[in-house]
């Protein structure tokens, strides 16, 4: 069919699968940062929440195929278009170089989005899959009983009673080496990079901007960025700098003060 | 070389130019001096003085484009100290005088870079890829005395002022140049809504738009990723909120061109 | 000798057009893509002229020396176009359309043309309309007219200041469907050298690409020539600096009569030239003088002192000394002439001292700084721009310029030439303005003429051509014409002098400018006649063009074009210095009224000049076409 030729094959179809890709994306990692928030509750909660994620089975299943997919497609097109612009600049360069008004986030797109790249892979192997420290990763860590019902906007997510993986250690025993901890401040800081100039692009992309409210976007998305940020920053920096004890009782607290 | 001929002060300036004897020879930078130029003078005049002392001395002129020299005709084409058009916003190579330059200033003057663009000779490219572009769709199709009258269709004033706003691009292709992917865009955008703005340009629009990006990919211009550095250099100061709606105009035509009844005769 | 039959239509001044329609001949549908046409030239003319026929079904072959048919000098036209659509309801109509038109022409066009101009000028406007021109408009979104000289109703449309550009585009993109339909052959970048005749007529042209340098024959069944005016005689003028008379020039050296050379338009309102090293004059408009008051000095003095300096009783305002009645706003030809003539007293300001002051200090004081930016803010920009002095704080300066050529290559009623098969369209034939051009009419009469008139005229001709029959290239003709072509140029790369071309340029115009500009004399005109031979030997002796005929060779072209200028500008004095009276743009000191009016002679000169040319070294022949009018009566051009 032509919608896909169309979509897959010219420079604006390909340009807005990336901005499609790059919204759902976006979605998921400002989801996934309020989940990962919930680490300034009891354990129970994240817990919990994790337990409930991986219980969805199938549609977990559905669901990081669909990401995945959005992933591939995302870098697909950035790859196929990059190399084409480049072709299309021609073999010989200018003698002075200038920028006029591109925004920086919008000139190192490419760069930033390897970096995030690298991020994923990185962190995939980390609290997904479990392999730079085995010993922290979470089927390594005495499960743990959940004390409480955990529900979130009313919705019930995981019974009182019910054993679960030990997420919230996870997470704290691995943010506790500040060599990692500096890695994800460093990568998610280039993914608001990213997203600084990528959220605004996807509006420009799907032909929704125009002068009348450009500037007004600007600023949500400033915004935006700002806070998911600092967000994720909290996460490692609250851990790292101990601003953040893990709860009493929790093999985290166990083990960090055995270290100490 | 030049005599002074008023109160205005005279400075002198180096020019770095890009020389290249034709389309598959090796270019350079070559160094000329440019003495005692009256500020008043526009950059293309400057080049017509160093031109008269090349030529005076047997030497090949630098050849660079021009004809109209007041910014409307769209054949000036200098990237001057990196910037297509030189250092001012919203005017053309033509409309940059000596006076935007200090005493002893080098001023480097290039060709526009871009591969759909070849080079010519020195300061000269082939832009003709505009020209099919335009051929491909960038029309509205009315036999010539088959019009019904100016006024049979009124047209908001608002959108005869966007489309206007969209119809002042000069062809010069200072957006391709200036754009770091070599991307047409802002030339198709303008094109593009000029006639979609437009009760005249709605039975071919999505044909149009559907065609002219075809065109524009096939010549291997390259693609935008939304840094507006076109409309920055463009001497019409056209409006990148056109890329904007030719994506609309763009993406609206593939789904509408998918889903649309056939006729099965 | 040539014969110059005009072609009229017999019948009512009226009826004449539709007349014609009705009776010419016809070609076959299906044989019309057997008939292939030349057209050169891609401006409002050209480019109109080659979609309209590539739509009827002939082959076009279409070629300009621009990189693009987009880039014509049309493009530049600022003011707008005129036509009788009465949208305004001011009593607008064909008849007042086509009358102040020959009364602007100063009675020396060709009345049956004019009317037929302004009956299509309704039909350009709906075309323009319907390919996507975004005239402007009011607020209920009908379109919007504006006055204009000449004119006491509201008949001109606009597009801001930018009409000619939209005009432009719309003929292009009308010229780019037929081109990506295969119905139109574009050569860019190729400049027509010579037109070929077989049998007397006109069959080919040979063309150099100016990327290349390879030199091409082309062959068709008629030539359509459409490339625009030859003001840049002037050297200095306000048209691009590429336009030439180049086409038109080999046309008449083949036997086309060239009408009315000395016929050119001189604009008051242009920024002066700042030095000699000047290379286009822009042109401000005439608006300006609504609210400006233009003055110099009463002193020579005092002309290097700062304006604002010269106490008021110290200065000149001469239009409103010399014309109280109309003032400021004395028509283009008288304005130009008195500032002339105050800067042959001395009194001429800025550095070159050919400049007036154009004063706003009145106007800001009365309307304040506000309403005179927003009635003039864009040019006051452009002023400011090249000058880099502002209008408000210091009186504008300005000085009239070259804009306009109404003669051209004299065609009949058909547009055709005495060449038959050879039509000729826009500025470049001798047109529908007789001695003067009204503002917002050229641009009328070019898409006039390639929309509605050559589609017809010209497919008369080819129905008396047998369809194939368009000679080939190998026909000796188009050899010779190539011999010829390559011989002038290798000519041109041979002398190796010690001058370069814009020296030469340069020295022609000011020859012109002196003596066959403004004001023109006996004696000035015979003087010029001495000069330009002299200086067109000192050309061809001493001019160094660099570099060879097979690649990109800019200074080759303008060579090329400079040498026919060498020649046309002896043609327009000689035109000049026979036509013994004072009529619109062309004024002899020594036929003028007491008030310094043109002084017309209607019994000796009601008539078209055509020249026909009668090779190297002789004297060109003048022939005469009679004006009669039927409808118009003559008189005094008066806008007092
Ligand atoms: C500054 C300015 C403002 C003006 N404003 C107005 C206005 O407001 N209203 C108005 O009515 N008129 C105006 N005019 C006049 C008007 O613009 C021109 O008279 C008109 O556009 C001429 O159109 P054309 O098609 O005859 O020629 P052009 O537009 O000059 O086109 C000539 C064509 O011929 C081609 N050509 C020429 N020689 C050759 C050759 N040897 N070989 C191949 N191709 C060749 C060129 O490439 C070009 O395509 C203005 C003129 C100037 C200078
Ligand atoms: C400080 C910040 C972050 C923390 C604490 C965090 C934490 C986690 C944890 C604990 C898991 C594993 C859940 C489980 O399998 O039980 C996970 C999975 C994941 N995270 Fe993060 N994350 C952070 C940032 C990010 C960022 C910035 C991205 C995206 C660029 C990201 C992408 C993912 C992905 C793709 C998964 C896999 C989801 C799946 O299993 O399907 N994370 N994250
Ligand atoms: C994995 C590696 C990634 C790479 C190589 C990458 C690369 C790119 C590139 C080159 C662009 C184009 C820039 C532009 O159009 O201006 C882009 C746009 C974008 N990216 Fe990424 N990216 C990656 C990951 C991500 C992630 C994880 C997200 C979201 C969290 C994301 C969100 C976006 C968005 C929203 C856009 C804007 C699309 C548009 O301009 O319309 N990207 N990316
Ligand atoms: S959009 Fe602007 S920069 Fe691009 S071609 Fe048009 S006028 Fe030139
Ligand atoms: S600069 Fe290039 S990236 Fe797009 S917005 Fe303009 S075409
Ligand atoms: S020369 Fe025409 S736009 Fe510069």
């Amino acid at each position: 069919m032509n919608l896909f030729r169309n979509l897959f094959t010219s420079s604006i179809g390909r340009k807005f699968l990336m901005a499609v890709t790059g919204l759902v994306l976006v979605g998921f990692v400002t989801g996934h940062l309020v989940g990962n928030l919930q680490i300034f509750l009891p354990p129970d909660q994240i817990n919990g929440y994790a337990h409930f994620l991986q219980g969805l089975g199938p549609l977990l299943w559905g669901i990081r195929l669909f990401l995945l997919a959005c992933v591939a497609i995302h870098i697909w097109a950035a790859v196929v278009l990059t190399l084409e612009s480049r072709a299309a600049r021609g073999p010989e360069s200018y003698g002075v170089k200038k920028w006029l008004r591109a925004s920086v986030a919008s000139r190192y797109m490419r760069m930033s989005g390897v970096v995030v790249l690298a991020f994923i892979l990185y962190h995939l192997a980390h609290f997904t899959i479990g392999i730079p420290g085995d010993e922290s990763y979470k089927s390594a860590l005495p499960s743990v009983v959940l004390e409480n019902d955990v529900r979130e906007f009313g919705i019930p997510l995981a019974a009182a009673g019910t054993e679960v993986h030990d997420v919230y250690s996870m997470i704290f025993l691995g943010f506790a080496n500040p060599i990692v901890s500096l890695f994800y401040i460093v990568a998610v800081g280039l993914l608001t990079v990213h997203l600084w100039h990528g959220t605004d692009s996807l509006f420009q992309t799907l032909g929704w901007r125009n002068a009348r409210w450009a500037d007004g976007l600007r600023k949500v998305v400033a915004i935006y960025c700002i806070l998911y940020f600092l967000g994720n920053l909290a996460i490692p920096g609250a851990i790292l700098t101990g601003l953040e004890e893990p709860a009493a009782g929790t093999t985290a607290a166990a083990e960090l003060i055995a270290q100490r | 070389m030049v005599a002074d001929t008023s109160s205005t002060q005279n400075i002198s300036l180096k020019l770095r130019v890009w020389r290249q004897a034709g389309p598959d020879q090796e270019g350079r930078f070559v160094d000329y001096q440019a003495e005692n130029l009256n500020s008043n003078m526009s950059f293309l005049e400057l080049l017509d003085v160093v031109n008269d002392d090349l030529e005076r001395r047997g030497e090949d002129p630098i050849a660079f484009a021009h004809d109209c020299r007041e910014g409307i005709c769209g054949t000036c084409s200098l990237v001057i100290d990196g910037k297509p058009h030189g250092p001012h916003h919203g005017i053309a190579s033509c409309q940059t005088y000596v006076r935007s330059f200090k005493d002893g200033d080098t001023v480097v003057v290039e060709p526009y870079r871009a591969k759909p663009f070849p080079v010519q000779r020195d300061l000269i490219t082939d832009r003709a890829a505009f020209d099919e572009i335009q051929q491909a769709g960038g029309f509205i199709s009315v036999r010539t005395g088959s019009a019904c009258d100016a006024n049979a269709v009124p047209i908001p004033k608002e959108d005869a002022d966007l489309a206007m706003d969209a119809a002042a691009c000069i062809g010069c292709g200072a957006c391709v140049a200036a754009c770091k992917n070599a991307s047409a865009m802002l030339f198709v955008g303008a094109k593009v809504s000029q006639f979609a703005l437009l009760p005249q340009g709605q039975p071919e629009r999505d044909q149009r738009v559907l065609n002219m990006v075809a065109k524009m990919d096939e010549l291997g211009f390259g693609n935008c990723t939304n840094q507006y550095e076109c409309s920055a250099a463009c001497p019409k100061l056209i409006s990148h909120d056109f890329i904007a709606k030719l994506n609309k105009e763009y993406l609206q035509a593939s789904v509408r061109s998918a889903f649309k009844a056939r006729s099965s005769v | 000798m040539a014969t110059l039959n005009s072609n009229i239509p017999p019948g009512e001044l009226a009826d004449k057009w539709s007349t014609y329609k009705a009776n010419m001949k016809l070609v076959n549908p299906a044989n019309k893509r057997k008939y292939k046409v030349i057209v050169v030239g891609a401006g409002l003319a050209g480019g109109s002229a080659a979609a309209t026929m590539a739509e009827l079904g002939y082959k076009v072959d279409c070629f300009v020396f621009h990189d693009s048919p987009r880039r014509a000098h049309s493009i530049a036209a600022q003011g707008g176009i005129n036509a009788a659509k009465n949208y305004q309801n001011d009593g607008d109509s064909v008849y007042r359309l086509f009358y102040d038109t020959v009364k602007g022409g100063d009675y020396r066009s060709r009345e049956a043309n004019v009317h037929r101009l302004a009956e299509v000028s309704t039909n350009i406007i709906d075309q323009c309309v319907a390919q996507g021109v975004p005239f402007a408009r009011e607020y209920g979104g009908l379109l919007d007219n504006r006055s204009f000289g000449g004119a006491q109703v509201s008949r001109t449309f606009y597009a801001r200041g930018q009409t000619g550009q939209q005009l432009l585009l719309g003929a292009y993109s009308a010229l780019s469907k037929m081109i990506g339909a295969g119905a139109v052959t574009m050569h860019n970048n190729s400049e027509m050298l010579d037109l070929v005749l077989v049998d007397g007529q006109a069959k080919g042209i040979v063309v150099r690409n100016l990327n290349s340098g390879a030199v091409t024959c082309h062959a068709a069944d008629c030539v359509v020539l459409a490339t625009g005016g030859y003001g840049n005689v002037f050297n200095l003028s306000t048209y691009a600096r590429n336009s030439n008379a180049t086409a038109a020039w080999r046309a008449y050296k083949q036997g086309a009569c060239f009408a009315n050379p000395c016929f050119t338009q001189i604009h008051p309102t242009c920024i002066p030239v700042s030095g000699d090293y000047q290379s286009k004059l822009t042109l401000m408009s005439e608006s300006l003088r609504n609210d400006g008051r233009i003055w110099v000095p009463k002193k020579a003095e005092d002309c290097d002192k700062n304006p604002n300096d010269i106490p008021e009783a110290d200065r000149d305002y001469f239009l409103e000394r010399i014309y109280p009645s109309f003032g400021n706003l004395a028509p283009r030809d008288v304005s130009s002439r008195a500032a002339k003539r105050m800067c042959d007293e001395d009194r001429g300001v800025g550095p070159t001292k050919l400049g007036v002051y154009l004063d706003f200090s009145d106007a800001i004081q009365r309307l304040g700084a506000d309403t005179v930016r927003a009635r003039y803010g864009n040019l006051f920009d452009i002023y400011k721009e090249i000058t880099d002095e502002s209008a408000y704080e210091t009186p504008m300066r300005i000085f009239p310029a070259v804009h306009y050529t109404m003669g051209g290559l004299w065609v009949d009623y058909n547009l055709m030439s005495n060449i038959p098969g050879l039509f000729v369209l826009g500025e470049a034939n001798f047109s529908d303005h007789g001695a003067n051009r009204l503002g917002a009419s050229a641009l009328m009469q070019g898409l006039a003429d390639g929309y509605f008139v050559a589609p017809y005229t010209v497919g008369n001709y080819l129905a008396t051509q047998k369809p194939g029959s368009a000679p080939s290239i190998d026909e000796p003709a188009f050899k010779a014409a190539v011999a010829n072509v390559q011989e002038l140029t290798q000519r041109l790369l041979k002398t190796k002098g010690k001058e370069t071309v814009a020296h030469f340029h340069k020295r022609l115009g000011k020859i012109m400018w002196d003596h066959c500009g403004m004001a023109r004399t006996k004696e000035g005109l015979e003087e010029a006649l001495k000069l330009i031979p002299a200086l067109r030997e000192e050309f061809w002796a001493n001019v160094n063009v660099p570099g060879s005929d097979d690649h990109l060779n800019q200074a080759l072209e303008k060579a090329g074009r400079l040498a026919d200028f060498l020649e046309l500008g002896e043609l327009m004095c000689r035109d000049a210095l026979t036509r013994e009276e004072s009529c619109g743009g062309h004024f002899r000191e020594e036929y003028q009224h007491a008030d310094g009016e043109c002084l017309r002679d209607d019994e000796n000169f009601a008539h078209v000049a055509a020249w026909e040319y009668q090779g190297e070294g002789n004297l060109p022949h003048r022939l005469t076409e009679d004006l009669n009018y039927q409808t118009v009566k003559m008189s005094t051009r008066s806008y007092k």
